[in-house]
């Protein structure tokens, strides 16, 4: 490690202002401090600083998103080879849904970091690692045959717009990871639903070629009910790519349909406890979005006029990006409410409102991105409430 | 839909029973370098020196000359704005320099001592018989005025004012803090007497925050309040928003519990006699215990032959949370009565740092494994350990900041300088050092004291 520092510190004034490659400052700039922590000693304040930084707040989230990175990369060679009916074992099947995933994280990943490291040159500024997280966010949203010229165009949109135009990480009003799904969404809405979208039937650099079996379909299950009529009510089963019924603990494993990293309850929930854990998400926020999409379930089984108002509480949570969304989007912790009773009130907001879109909007079967984009708009204005509340403590006890 | 707000949020962090706080936010940093309650030889001190940087609020003015003969209590420098303001030399001897630095601005007035200390005679005074007004002359007259601060805007008092309350916290709980015990072991009785002055000058009370079987729980004249949990619960500044908080328009006043001792010395003996004791801490240190000194020493008297090693090390004047940085020739803080010598750690380069486990590293958060072993002492560099950001992490602060505030908001009112809101908020209740374990916790390693100490300054400008 002796001598990587010593090359650095090297090459190190070539990055500096005046030096040959004064253009690419942000750039060394962001290797270094990622290879080492700065040295830099505190000059004002407190003498000793906590060893967390938002690198590694940052590395937590990514870890607790590997599991069910890896087990979306497998259910996408998973669901293809139900569709063209082949078994070449469990390794290929990882192979086949690993490079069709891994082009699509390239390109967020450079698109972002592109303009990031651009931005961070401009503005003399260090680069920040916040699109480390949004980066690997995006091709786990969508679904696996977005082209890879869309999910690039739709990155930039967000990061420049979503964030860099509000000053960069720490200053977003949206996540930054969802304004790109919805960008998405209604730019390019016929790439983004259907059944035609969400199980590759295609080969991937030539692994996996071969014919779609009879009978097959790609809706998801959340397109299913949305499409199902009222004379199904009572009837209605959900099915995947063969027709063979699916229950609540396949949702729960996650070998259904779907956009390629939210399928999986469980993988998600391996995320979710290891940012538990660590803290870095709130349980609160998370707690609530659950507790919110279960209640207004039930408020619509209670209806129960439509397939979708029919469906049982536990189903909406582990069916489409519910899971993902309560657990790495709505505890983003720059969108989401910051104070401590706000974030009950802004998760179960979440969850209400997604269940509310899934049942009442009959444009989109899934109300999850939505409701979270929402909610972002109205995280400050509950936390204005919430300060208000100490703020109005505060002066009554003048009068007392 | 939002109503039930207000109601949700009540303060659940304390209760007072009893006049027993508990404060259950904060945090305890386990630093490796304690020392016991032992008393170690002190070196001698070539000079003394009023440093008026040490000080909040005042605009000196020297008016010692070099070259001339002082006392102990004779004044060496006075407050421009409020000339009643005197600071006086701690020792007697030749007044041997009045450094400036940019723009004139006095640096420090350094005295020469004599071998023997000569007194200014203040005359004893029994304090029952004396007025709140003569009290206050005494003090004045004899240079123990700094040692009280007021809040809001955590500056020397205005002397003119009459406070609502007084506020000791008698005890300390910052890292490798002294024990105030040990301190004030055989002076109780100036201890009672600097208590018993403080209370004649206010109308209200003079409240003394402990811990139970403290040994000056039983001080007369005065309101005890138990304080149990975690730092910052010696913080004055948490103490009264859990006792009686400031409204806007009140003014309280506080004085460090060594001070205090100082005060009731200048009515039982009739003399300004700045002795105090310092404790010696930090991992980088090879003794450690309380030296008994002098206010304005050389921090080489203190720690001169205790120290690990000359470089790559940080000497702090008070504790590694408030404390300021000091070199072997700089002088004692006015308030402090701790010297912490850490490693600086500039010269290590992590590699990794972020996605190491770290297990000698200490972290408030659970993303690294300290929160396992809670027993263990670290040695902490002062490294920052991580780029400056944006507020992104939330509740971070909360949850070491144990009043009635929102840290957050009132961080962002300051920041922005919006009058109104920072009044809303709170502004006038807090000091700098109650956001100390808030910039140590920060993930975004934000200057928390600094946006405080600036915002207060700025507010005292406008206000006045």
């Amino acid at each position: 490690m002796k001598a990587l520092r010593n090359y650095l510190d090297k090459i190190k004034p070539n990055f500096e202002e005046g030096g040959k490659l004064a253009m690419f400052r942000s750039v060394f700039d962001g290797f270094e401090t990622f290879l080492f922590v700065p040295n830099e000693t505190s000059k004002t304040g407190v003498h000793i600083h906590d060893c967390i930084d938002s690198k590694r707040a940052m590395t937590v989230v990514i870890i607790a998103l590997l599991p069910a990175l890896l087990f979306g990369m497998y259910n996408v060679g998973y669901q293809h080879n139900l569709a063209i009916g082949a078994d070449p074992g469990f390794l290929m099947t990882f192979i086949f849904g690993f490079l069709a995933v891994l082009p699509k994280i390239v390109v967020s990943y450079v698109v972002g970091l592109g303009i990031e490291f651009a931005v961070a040159q401009v503005k003399k500024e260090e680069i920040q690692e916040g699109f480390l997280v949004s980066g690997i966010l995006i091709p786990m949203i969508v679904p696996v045959d977005t082209p890879l010229w869309m999910i690039a165009v739709a990155t930039a949109f967000a990061v420049v717009f979503a964030k860099e135009v509000f000053g960069g990480t720490g200053y977003n009003i949206f996540n930054v990871a969802l304004v790109t799904r919805a960008f998405l969404f209604f730019a390019y809405p016929a790439a983004m639903s259907g059944d035609q979208v969400f199980v590759r039937t295609a080969d991937t650099f030539g692994i996996g070629a071969g014919q779609v079996v009879d009978g097959f379909s790609g809706a998801t299950p959340l397109g299913q009910v949305a499409i199902a009529g009222k004379e199904m009510i009572g009837s209605f089963q959900a099915v995947d790519v063969l027709g063979n019924p699916i229950s609540t603990w396949d949702a729960f494993l996650g070998l259904i349909p779907g956009s390629i990293g939210e399928t999986s309850v469980l993988a998600i929930l391996i995320g979710a406890i290891i940012l538990l854990v660590t803290g870095i998400a709130s349980w609160k926020t998370m707690v609530s979005v659950f507790v919110g999409g279960a209640f207004m379930s039930l408020i619509f089984n209670m209806i129960g006029s439509t397939v979708v108002m029919c469906v049982s509480p536990l189903d909406h949570l582990f069916l489409g990006g519910f899971a993902f969304g309560a657990v790495f989007m709505a505890t983003d912790p720059v969108t989401s409410a910051r104070t401590e009773t706000g974030k009950y009130i802004y998760g179960f907001l979440v969850g209400a409102m997604a269940i509310i879109i899934r049942a009442l909007n009959p444009g989109y079967p899934e109300g999850m991105m939505l409701a979270i984009l929402l909610m972002n708009v109205f995280a400050p204005l509950i936390d204005y409430y919430v300060v208000e509340a100490n703020i109005s403590r505060r002066l009554k006890r003048v009068i007392k | 839909m939002f109503t039930f707000a207000g109601k949700l949020h009540i303060n659940n962090f304390s209760c007072i029973m009893a006049n027993v706080i508990k404060i259950k936010k904060g945090l305890d940093i386990n630093l490796k370098g304690k020392a016991s309650d032992v008393l170690l030889n002190g070196g001698k001190s070539e000079s003394y020196a009023i440093v008026p940087d040490y000080y909040n609020g005042i605009l000196p003015k020297v008016v010692a000359k070099v070259g001339e003969k002082v006392k102990a209590g004779s004044v060496l420098m006075i407050d421009k704005n409020r000339p009643e303001i005197k600071f006086v030399s701690p020792v007697s001897g030749e007044v041997t320099a009045v450094n400036r630095g940019e723009k004139r601005k006095v640096l420090s007035i350094v005295v020469k001592p004599d071998a023997q200390i000569e007194y200014e005679e203040f005359g004893k005074k029994n304090v029952a018989s004396l007025k709140g007004e003569e009290v206050k002359e005494a003090l004045l007259n004899a240079g123990m005025w700094p040692f009280i601060k007021q809040r809001p805007y955590d500056i020397i008092a205005a002397p003119l004012d009459t406070p609502r309350d007084i506020f000791v916290s008698a005890f300390y709980s910052a890292p490798l803090a002294p024990n105030f015990d040990f301190i004030v072991k055989g002076q109780e009785a100036d201890f009672q007497t600097g208590l018993d002055a403080l209370a004649k000058l206010t109308n209200g009370k003079v409240y003394v925050g402990v811990r139970s079987g403290s040994a000056v729980k039983g001080m007369k004249g005065v309101e005890i309040v138990e304080v149990e949990g975690p730092h910052p619960a010696a913080n004055v500044g948490v103490q009264i928003n859990h006792i009686k908080p400031i409204n806007k328009g009140e003014v309280v006043w506080t004085v460090n519990p060594a001070d205090v001792i100082v005060i009731g010395r200048l009515f039982n003996k009739g003399v300004a006699d700045f002795s105090r004791m310092v404790v010696i801490t930090g991992s980088e240190t090879t003794e450690r215990g309380y030296v008994k000194t002098i206010s304005g020493c050389t921090i080489k008297s203190l720690v001169s032959g205790k120290v690990l090693g000359q470089e790559h090390i940080r000497i702090i004047s008070g504790n590694v949370l408030t404390g300021t940085k000091v070199n072997m020739d700089d002088y004692l803080g006015a308030y402090d009565n701790q010297i912490t010598v850490i490693p600086e750690g500039d010269e290590t380069h992590e590699f990794l740092g972020f996605a190491m486990p770290r297990f000698n590293q200490f972290s408030a958060s659970h993303s690294y494994f300290s929160w396992l072993c809670s027993n263990k002492e670290y040695v902490i560099d002062a490294r920052i350990k991580g780029g400056r950001r944006a507020m992104i992490m939330s509740n971070e602060y909360d949850k070491v900041f144990p009043m009635d505030i929102y840290p957050e908001y009132l961080l962002k009112a300051i920041i922005a300088f919006d009058i109104d809101k920072m009044e809303n908020l709170g502004i006038y209740e807090v000091a700098p050092e109650d956001f100390a374990l808030c910039e140590f916790v920060d993930t975004s390693k934000i200057e928390l004291q600094k946006i405080v100490r600036d915002g207060l300054n700025l507010l005292y400008k406008e206000m006045n």
